[in-house]
């Protein structure tokens, strides 16, 4: 039988007499907790960051029709020539149409399509931005706008006008910032473009896109979908992209696999197209913990000497309890529950002073061209990490609570009493 | 006449640094109500006995009974509880808590042993220390009293939960000669008024002579 109420408040009596080592080791394991807790915020507030600045602009997976050479050339369905070695020069890429064939029913069926978030019909194409005498190359990208600001994050990046007044303009651009900048437009004002046939259209700046990423906004500009098939003078099924955002982006690989093969179009999935991401995440994660830990095994040592030498001084109090009737069960907890006091409130601090310390970082402002939406520094507010955070103090004041608190149980009474 | 205390051949050895044959052969019986003196010169295995006695020593050969049951074998944890609760230990210095206060360190073995609510536990220590004349004494720290006050306050603490026995080590050893009377009628007292067994080792021959009855050794050997 453990009797809970003694062995406390014997702890207690050893860490309100010797204050100055409790507040030692506890600070110990405040500094480790806090820093873990401000280190791990930070960094995962700007991993999501740069990842949302990068994924929220890629789609889950892309379909489009990609122009290479046919896989099978004529030699290979020739027999006679099978087991000999084929050499063909000049070989061309397939005719076939920039278009995604049967465009319409794909995008149909991927509406319908229980675990896709939104499908999006794109078409992109090659123009010339008109300035003076000057010609601009660039790109514009037909888009359905009401249904491109649903499953992205457009509507953030654009800094002038809004989408709506896009969806209302029969002949509107949504034009790029570095292009704005370069021609001196802004919204209100018109702009020429030209096709690579030749033909001429005046398109009305309704809105500025900038997404933070200078290659993209010195040639991309957005029009409504309908306004790009006349420029180009195609038909309403005339699309060259459809990007698909899904409820879960785990499964964007087996899914684009599938769309692959089933529709006979190139499509390529996040996780291809954004691989180095993922690393750099992945990398970032490991410091801060590598940081973390290390903190907290410095934490752990001290809590671990600061016992120790408790112990060598509280000798005498050991073999007196052992011989008024403690046993060694007792005297392990006395320590043990000391060392976890120290951990607990260590901890508790540590989580208050790394979140004070987050909210201090989250106020400080921070301003960036690539980012319109962000004024401060990003922080992420996840429980995890605090849970993650207190289990870590527990845990490595009991690892260091373990060893010299053990060794008090096994301290023999009759040698410390006889001064042997 | 009822048995607190019997050992037979109880045989020790100190194997560090070499081997070395301590006690043999010890067989002797203590009465309930007995107030017995060991007397031995140094090296002659007084205090190596009563640390068997008091069951912190186990490693020995033969049997150790306490109130007619064997204690020889049992458990560690098992043996705490006896101590805690049969056996009133009163050492050569002090030994006091030196954190908690004179009524704490008289109060902890009882809370230990919890059979009683805080309150009667209290009571009965401070009934304790007043017996010994120190109850004005009961909240000041226990490193702030006088030598002879903190022998008096771990003879409070020895006896907090009415063990069968106390055992004594040297308990006037570091004492003068007026706090050492003054800790014999104590002694001489809780025997008559309370009928409890005393086991006291000693080098203090006076001290011995006035006691019922005292076991000489020598060479872990017990001579008469």
């Amino acid at each position: 039988m453990i009797n809970w109420k003694v062995i406390l408040n014997i702890a207690k009596t050893h860490l309100m007499t010797k204050m100055k080592s409790t507040v030692t080791a506890a600070l110990g394991v405040t500094f480790g907790i806090g820093a873990y807790i401000t280190l791990v915020s930070f960094m995962t507030g700007l991993n999501e960051m740069l990842d949302s600045l990068i994924l929220n602009q890629t789609p889950h997976i892309h379909l489009y029709n990609e122009i290479k050479p046919t896989e099978q050339q004529p030699i290979s369905l020739y027999d006679e020539f099978k087991n000999s070695v084929h050499i063909v020069h000049s070989i061309k890429p397939k005719q076939s149409q920039k278009k995604i064939h049967n465009a319409l029913p794909i995008l149909n069926y991927l509406k319908n399509n229980k675990k896709v978030k939104g499908a999006t019909p794109q078409l992109r194409t090659q123009i010339f931005y008109l300035s003076g005498s000057i010609e601009l190359g660039g790109n514009l990208v037909g888009i359905d706008i009401m249904e491109e600001t649903r499953i992205s994050n457009m509507r953030d990046y654009i800094i002038g006008g809004s989408p709506e007044a896009l969806k209302n303009a029969e002949n509107g651009i949504l034009l790029g910032s570095g292009l704005a900048a370069k021609m001196s437009l802004t919204v209100g004002d018109r702009v020429q473009i030209s096709t690579v046939r030749g033909d001429v259209f005046p398109l009305k700046i309704v809105g500025i896109y900038q997404s933070g990423i200078a290659d993209i906004d010195n040639i991309q500009s957005f029009a409504n979908l309908k306004t790009v098939q006349r420029i180009l003078g195609e038909a309403q099924n005339y699309i060259t992209d459809i990007n698909i955002k899904l409820f879960a982006i785990e499964k964007a690989p087996t899914i684009a696999q599938n769309l692959a093969s089933q529709f006979k179009v190139t499509a390529t999935d996040i996780n291809q197209a954004n691989a180095q991401f993922e690393t750099g995440s992945n990398i970032r994660n490991l410091i801060t913990y590598a940081v973390s830990i290390t903190l907290l095994i410095v934490a752990g040592f001290g809590i671990y000497n600061i016992l120790n030498m408790l112990i060598y001084e509280k000798m005498k109090d050991i073999a007196i309890l052992k011989a008024t009737g403690f046993s060694g069960r007792d005297v392990q907890l006395i320590f043990m529950s000391q060392a976890m006091i120290i951990g607990a409130i260590g901890g508790i601090l540590g989580l208050i002073i790394g979140y004070g310390l987050s909210r201090l970082i989250d106020n400080v402002a921070f301003e960036t061209e690539a980012l319109p939406t962000i004024t401060t520094y990003p922080i992420s507010y996840n429980i995890a990490y605090y849970v993650i955070g207190i289990t870590f103090a527990l845990l490595s004041t009991f690892v260091a609570g373990w060893l010299p608190s053990n060794k008090a149980k096994r301290i023999d009474p009759v040698r410390i009493i006889r001064g042997t | 006449m009822k048995l607190v205390l019997e050992t037979k051949n109880i045989n020790k050895h100190f194997r560090k640094p070499n081997d070395f044959h301590v006690l043999k052969d010890i067989s002797f019986r203590i009465k309930k109500g007995e107030f017995t003196s060991i007397m031995g010169k140094s090296g002659s295995g007084k205090s190596t006995l009563l640390y068997i006695l008091s069951t912190m020593d186990t490693d020995y050969t033969g049997e150790l009974y306490l109130n007619g049951q064997l204690v020889t074998g049992k458990p560690h944890e098992e043996l705490s509880t006896i101590r805690n609760k049969h056996i009133g230990f009163v050492f050569q210095f002090h030994y006091l808590l030196s954190e908690f206060s004179v009524l704490e360190n008289v109060m902890l073995p009882a809370k230990k042993l919890a059979e009683k609510s805080h309150v009667e536990i209290e009571y009965g220590a401070m009934e304790k220390l007043e017996m010994l004349h120190i109850g004005h004494l009961a909240n000041q720290r226990a490193s702030r009293i006088s030598g002879g006050e903190k022998q008096r306050v771990a003879i409070a603490r020895a006896l907090i939960n009415n063990p069968s026995i106390l055992m004594c080590d040297e308990p006037t050893g570091n004492l003068d000669s007026h706090n050492s009377e003054n800790v014999f009628n104590i002694f001489k007292r809780l025997k008559e008024e309370e009928g409890l067994s005393l086991l006291v080792v000693t080098h203090d021959e006076d001290f011995a002579k006035r006691t019922d009855r005292i076991i000489q050794m020598e060479d872990g050997r017990i001579i008469s």
